[in-house]
């Protein structure tokens, strides 16, 4: 049973059944590589499209409306700096709002997605399964692995749903402590949506129909050596299922594969960490032997996974303070997501190409 | 005797306790107000007896009975250390005050409803600290300096207070920074310089409360709040540095540990009295829920923390004379 789900994880859209490319070869011949689930296109030519100008000859403008809209974008120089300006004037009159987390919908979205969109598509050519399966709206827990070195799995998977998702929601991610002490991280942190990772602040997001992550392996996800790649680490004290159970909200599973190809840990200098009070000190290949050049992600291949929702509120009332029936769930929430990344692991193949 | 609260105000002379007194004035449910104090409220208020005495002192529990009081509001807490004459006798005035303030009242027959003025600085601030600090919120491993220390430690003494009187409603409002036209507190101190210092690669979220909504959360609780602990603060929040840009000022980003020498250097110098225990505001900000006090009593800030920090600037422009 267990194995039979765990198919879903590679398998292709079932429901419209395996189906092919629907794109022409250069030599005028339909493609034959089987489409990217959910979409139209197969690897090559869903990317292709994505960087073919915005107006494709198959998705012409219909309407007279729409026909001008693109001949403005068409005429788009003077539009660009007039959004510019106009942005600069509300930025600096003060005039944006931001809720009170301090996310700040409008840097996030305008200044800040669209800079790590070249490492999103380019570098890491970060590909999605299951997207769909995370609600349009309402509130859900994505828990996911956490891996290299530096926390960049969280802001990307950010940038998968904020961008991929057919609603485009923000996800909400909580972080450790490190991260609101430390400058310029804790700020950028704030602005883009993230909180603390404490109960508080995850039924307050929760109670607010937000998209919360959390990263249970913490420290030890992000700080284990490269021999322990792939292999998740304890899954904290299990807060996040009291958190689920008592806000009775779905636990969506995400397995993010990349992320350790593109910090390998190859040590870890534990003196230096003491001294400088780190949780970890990571000497990578490139690090610190390149300087700060060093801390430039290796361009690794990724993939992010949504697995199927696992709903949360078929329980009793009193579940949250079984210890023993939350450690069960956390394990077996653990071993689906390590499931689903090993599943991943043999999708991507080639780590690097 | 006719109808409605007679009501004592601790630290009548003070900004908060004065403005409840003349709110006091002519609300039909109050029937008299006794203020007391170390200094004289300035201008006369209808209602008010004003007795000065200090709350230390024995005098309170006579003052209390001769004047038949059921309703205690103790707002005589302090945040400014130099204008009482530096954090020790600050310190004796606000825990010390509290308690003998509190073993007066235990004894006072009459006395049905107490109200302590408190401050969100008992949840103090830090790294781990919640986006969003509820009431219930776990406080003891706060680490606490200064006049967040001080409220947390009147606070213990209130609710111990509440456990040996348990016929008494014992209601604890912690109030965020004071922000508007005529107050004075250390965050409006701040926010007239005119280049502000911020730390370096922080910005805090700020959450105010203005002055008018301030009082009318006072006077809410005093008529209506059930027992128990409230935050009265505004709704919504602004960044440190978008408060200064809407103020129209310039902020210079300061690294932290140069900031507590220029806060020392700026209180010697006189123009801000911001305490070197809060300047770890400028780097965690706090951030409280509102929705206990709207659901218990029906508290609702008029003003957002960025109307009140508007009107702060409307004003401060107008020049208004500005109280102390």
């Amino acid at each position: 049973m267990q194995g039979a789900s765990n198919d879903n994880v590679i398998r292709l859209d079932a429901r419209r059944g395996p189906h092919r490319c629907e794109a022409t070869t250069t030599t005028g011949r339909p493609c034959r590589n089987h489409a990217i689930e959910g979409e139209r296109y197969c690897r090559v030519h869903g990317r292709q499209r994505a960087n073919a100008p915005a107006i494709a000859p198959s998705e012409s403008p219909t309407s007279d409306q729409e026909l001008r809209d693109a001949l403005v974008d068409l005429d788009a120089a003077p539009s660009v700096i007039d959004r510019l300006s106009a942005f600069m004037t509300r930025r600096l009159k003060g005039d944006y709002p931001i809720d009170e987390f301090g996310y700040d919908e409008e840097l996030s979205r305008e200044i800040l997605l669209p800079l790590l969109r070249p490492l999103y598509e380019h570098y890491f050519r970060i590909r999605t399964l299951g997207m769909s399966r995370i609600p349009n709206e309402g509130p859900a827990l994505l828990v996911a692995n956490h891996s290299g070195t530096i926390p960049i799995d969280a802001v990307m998977m950010q940038y998968a749903v904020a961008t991929e998702h057919p609603a485009e929601r923000v996800v909400r991610s909580i972080g450790a402590d490190l991260v609101w002490a430390a400058p310029f991280v804790s700020h950028l942190a704030r602005k883009t949506g993230n909180a603390v990772a404490c109960d508080e602040d995850a039924y307050a997001l929760l109670e607010r129909d937000q998209l919360v992550a959390v990263f249970p392996e913490g420290f030890k996800g992000v700080g284990k050596g490269w021999n322990e790649r792939y292999r998740l680490q304890r899954f904290g004290r299990g807060g996040f299922i009291e958190v689920a159970l008592r806000a009775r909200v779905p636990i969506v599973p995400v397995a993010i594969v990349g992320a350790e190809e593109a910090f390998p840990m190859v040590a870890n200098a534990k003196a230096l960490a003491t001294l400088l009070r780190f949780p970890y000190f990571p000497i990578t290949p490139t690090f610190p032997l390149l300087g700060p050049l060093g801390l430039l992600p290796l361009p690794s291949r990724w993939v992010i996974e949504f697995g199927e929702p696992i709903p949360m509120d078929g329980y009793p009332d009193d579940a949250a303070d079984d210890k023993m029936f939350v450690f069960d769930l956390t394990d077996s929430i653990r071993d689906r997501i390590q499931q689903m990344v090993y599943k991943g692991l043999k999708y991507r193949g080639s780590a690097f190409l | 005797m006719g109808q409605g609260k007679r009501i004592l105000i601790t630290g009548v002379s003070s900004y908060l306790g004065l403005r409840l007194a003349r709110r006091f004035e002519h609300d039909d449910e109050v029937q008299a107000v006794v203020g007391v104090d170390l200094h004289e409220p300035p201008g006369p208020i209808g209602k008010l007896e004003f007795v000065r005495a200090d709350i230390r002192n024995p005098l309170i529990a006579r003052v209390l009975d001769s004047t038949e009081i059921d309703t205690l509001i103790h707002t005589n807490i302090s945040s400014h250390p130099s204008r009482l004459g530096g954090r020790s006798q600050i310190k004796e005035n606000n825990v010390m005050g509290t308690l003998q303030l509190l073993a007066a009242t235990q004894r006072a027959k009459k006395v049905k409803r107490v109200i302590m003025k408190s401050s969100t600085a008992v949840y103090g601030m830090g790294p781990k600290e919640p986006s969003i600090v509820r009431e219930d919120h776990d406080t003891r491993h706060a680490h606490l300096y200064g006049y967040g220390k001080d409220c947390a430690e009147a606070e213990t003494y209130v609710r111990d207070f509440a456990r040996r009187r348990k016929d008494i409603e014992v209601i604890i409002l912690r109030t965020q920074s004071l922000i508007g036209p005529t107050v004075r507190t250390n965050m409006t101190d701040y926010l007239s310089l005119p280049i502000i210092p911020t730390a370096l690669g922080y910005d805090p979220r700020l959450q105010l409360v203005h002055e008018d909504d301030a009082v009318e959360g006072f006077a809410q609780a005093t008529h209506g709040a059930p027992r128990g602990i409230y935050n009265i603060t505004g709704q919504g929040v602004v960044f440190l540095s978008k408060a200064i840009r809407v103020l129209g000022k310039v902020g210079i980003p300061v690294l932290y540990p140069a900031a507590t020498t220029a806060s020392s250097i700026l209180r010697r110098v006189g123009t801000v009295d911001f305490p070197s225990d809060q300047l770890q505001f400028l780097i965690y900000g706090r951030v409280v829920d509102y929705k206990r006090a709207r659901e218990e009593f029906g508290f609702v800030a008029r003003y957002s923390t960025e109307e009140a920090i508007a009107d702060f600037r409307e004003h401060r422009r107008a020049g208004a004379k500005v109280s102390v």
